[in-house]
């Protein structure tokens, strides 16, 4: 293993930023230079840390009130006029009820509008599943000319918004809103759209995840290794384009793969890669976690994760018992 | 162009709407013919926008929200040289360009449109990336009566009307029939124009088939400062033909043989009939 992996004992997470605090940041410090970055809000630049870009750069921002319809609409009139365009609204809302405007007026007509699904996942804990995107990958992913990605740490976030920013095409960026360690201490890696993370290497099974849930699979291999067992890391910020290379190259070096992700086990991370490991011979144990179709249950984001083994405990006791199948 | 020359091209875009829905054996009929006069008025009276201007930034654009009525449009383009004319020939035909709703694939169209209630958000935007750059381009909008439902629209003319887009102008092509029944037995709307004052619009109400009173609204923009504007043009739906206006079979009807030639010949004959 050349990186070290960050032990969760180091760590007082209270140290750190949410990603979501990052993409404030990085946003803030592009529009300075560039007068066409623009953030369009629906009353959410206070969930969406905007309120010091709103003070600063006010002629940079548009705030549409709570229409969630309108705010991809203008956003796409926006950047079709050559605009830099972050259409910022919680992911729950804004992939679900503007589907049909992320669809239509920003994949299918191609207009480059970055996507911002804040507070995603079940960030938003015991608010409840009105407030829960379990939903957005599997629906976005279904989408032509749209990248989907859940940066994990604060890095990933930092470069897949200054990406997304110099993008002519459309992307959806999920932030959660949980203050995030960096996945690794020294470190020196590229980040590009489509090309999947390695935090570290082991040779017994693959932990694929993404978002928020790249961190527990972090402690999950940190808890295997106390077991013997060497995990594979990656982080797979983008689940679509999925990073098939890499894909294949670790199911050529681990005896199974375990995916983890802050979504529902339909349609996301897990299925993107079963389909394409299958279709494409790859037949190791493979096992997806994430949170399973039933009403969700009830609880802050960590115990919700907690409950459906989206956590270092959880991903490994899976891993563990994949092993012994 | 002369008023006879404009009127000249109302009838002969009829004439090819109907040459290519019958071709293609497909097409939003009565919807074409209804709002073709609009098309007409803004293309060739109204819009700065051309095939050699079409990459400018400071085009005026035209966003067509009920995307369904396409052979209007294209027809239009065609004539303004934005493509061959021949090429509607594959209208809706395999791997053709020419489908049944606008696509940007076709040169001189804005945005894919062919869903309801999404010009409109899409024409906000865009009118307010003008005026944060400053240009003077205006962004025009042609909605249905039959999509005023649509919530996205009211949410797009609540915002227009907050950053106060007077280079904004929907148009509303009311001819009162939709695929189920009349509008207003599918879904009132009435008092429209009401409902877009309240909304912050400037209104104004013409004869969406007559040039005249349509080049007479358009030259009037904007109907107040700071306003968007928004023109409710009422019309008659399968407008110039007979046996087709106000039919709701000719919502997406396409004439048989004995239909079309019958179309064709009224419509040469009141070619014969314009006035100046």
């Amino acid at each position: 293993m050349s990186k070290k992996i960050l032990m969760a004992e180091q760590i007082n997470t209270n140290s750190y930023k949410a990603n979501l605090e990052i993409f404030s940041e990085t946003l803030q410090r592009l529009a300075a230079g560039d007068k066409d970055i623009i953030a369009v809000t629906s009353d959410s630049r206070g969930s969406g840390k905007l309120v010091p870009f709103g003070q600063k750069f006010p002629e940079q921002m548009v705030e549409v009130g709570i229409a969630e319809q309108n705010l991809v609409g203008v956003a796409a009139g926006l950047a079709s006029c050559g605009k830099k365009v972050f259409a910022v609204s919680p992911a729950c809302f804004l992939t679900a009820r503007a589907l049909e405007q992320i669809k239509n007026d920003v994949a299918y007509s191609d207009n480059p509008v970055n996507v911002i699904g804040i507070s995603a996942g079940v960030s938003y804990g015991a608010l409840g599943s009105t407030h829960h995107s379990l939903h957005d990958y599997a629906a976005l992913r279904a989408i032509n000319n749209l990248m989907v990605l859940a940066p994990a740490d604060n890095w990933e976030t930092e470069k897949a918004i200054e990406l997304a920013a110099a993008s002519d095409k459309p992307v959806y960026l999920r932030f959660g809103k949980k203050p995030m360690p960096p996945l690794k201490e020294n470190n020196d890696d590229v980040f590009a759209f489509g090309k999947g993370r390695v935090i570290c290497e082991g040779g017994d099974v693959a932990i694929i995840a993404t978002g928020e849930a790249v961190y527990p699979a972090l402690e999950a291999a940190r808890k295997l290794k106390e077991e013997n067992i060497n995990a594979t890391v990656i982080s797979m910020h983008t689940i679509k384009p999925l990073d098939t290379a890499l894909l294949a190259s670790i199911a050529g070096k681990c005896k199974a793969i375990v995916t983890a992700e802050e979504h529902s086990v339909y349609g996301g991370l897990g299925e993107a890669c079963a389909s394409y490991l299958i279709q494409n011979g790859h037949h190791n144990k493979f096992k997806i976690i994430g949170i399973p179709d039933e009403y969700t249950v009830t609880g802050s984001q960590t115990e919700i994760m907690d409950h459906y083994g989206i956590s270092g405990t959880g991903i490994a006791d899976t891993v563990i018992e994949l092993l012994k199948q | 162009m002369t008023t006879k020359e404009l009127k000249q091209r109302s009838v002969n875009y009829r004439k090819k709407i109907l040459k290519y829905i019958k071709i293609a054996n497909a097409g939003h009929t009565g919807g074409s013919l209804s709002c073709i006069d609009i098309l007409n008025v803004l293309y060739n009276k109204v819009l700065n926008v051309s095939p050699e201007n079409f990459s400018s930034a400071h085009r005026d654009r035209y966003i067509q929200s009920k995307g369904h009525c396409v052979e209007a449009l294209f027809v239009v383009l065609a004539d303004k040289g934005f493509f061959p004319e021949e090429d509607l020939n594959t209208l809706c035909k395999y791997r053709s360009h020419y489908i049944g709703h606008p696509t940007k694939k076709v040169k001189g169209v804005e945005q894919n449109t062919g869903a309801l209630g999404h010009g409109l958000p899409i024409a906000t935007g865009t009118a307010l990336a003008a005026k944060m750059d400053k240009k003077d381009f205006k962004v025009y909008t042609l909605m249905g009566d039959g999509e005023m439902p649509e919530g996205s629209n009211w949410e797009a003319a609540l915002s227009a009307a907050h950053y106060k887009l007077d280079n904004l102008c929907a148009i509303v092509d009311k001819n009162g029939l939709q695929i189920t029944a009349s509008t207003a037995d599918v879904m009132g709307t009435d008092p429209l124009d009401k409902k877009w004052e309240a909304f912050g619009w400037a209104v104004k109400e013409v004869n969406g088939n007559d040039v005249d009173e349509l080049l007479a609204a358009f030259n009037s923009l904007p109907f107040e400062k700071g306003k968007p504007s928004v023109i409710i043009a009422h019309t008659t739906k399968g407008k110039g033909v007979s046996y087709m206006e106000n039919q709701l079979k000719w919502h997406h009807g396409v004439p048989n043989n004995d239909e079309y030639e019958l179309a064709q010949k009224e419509l040469d004959l009141s070619l014969t009939e314009i006035t100046d």
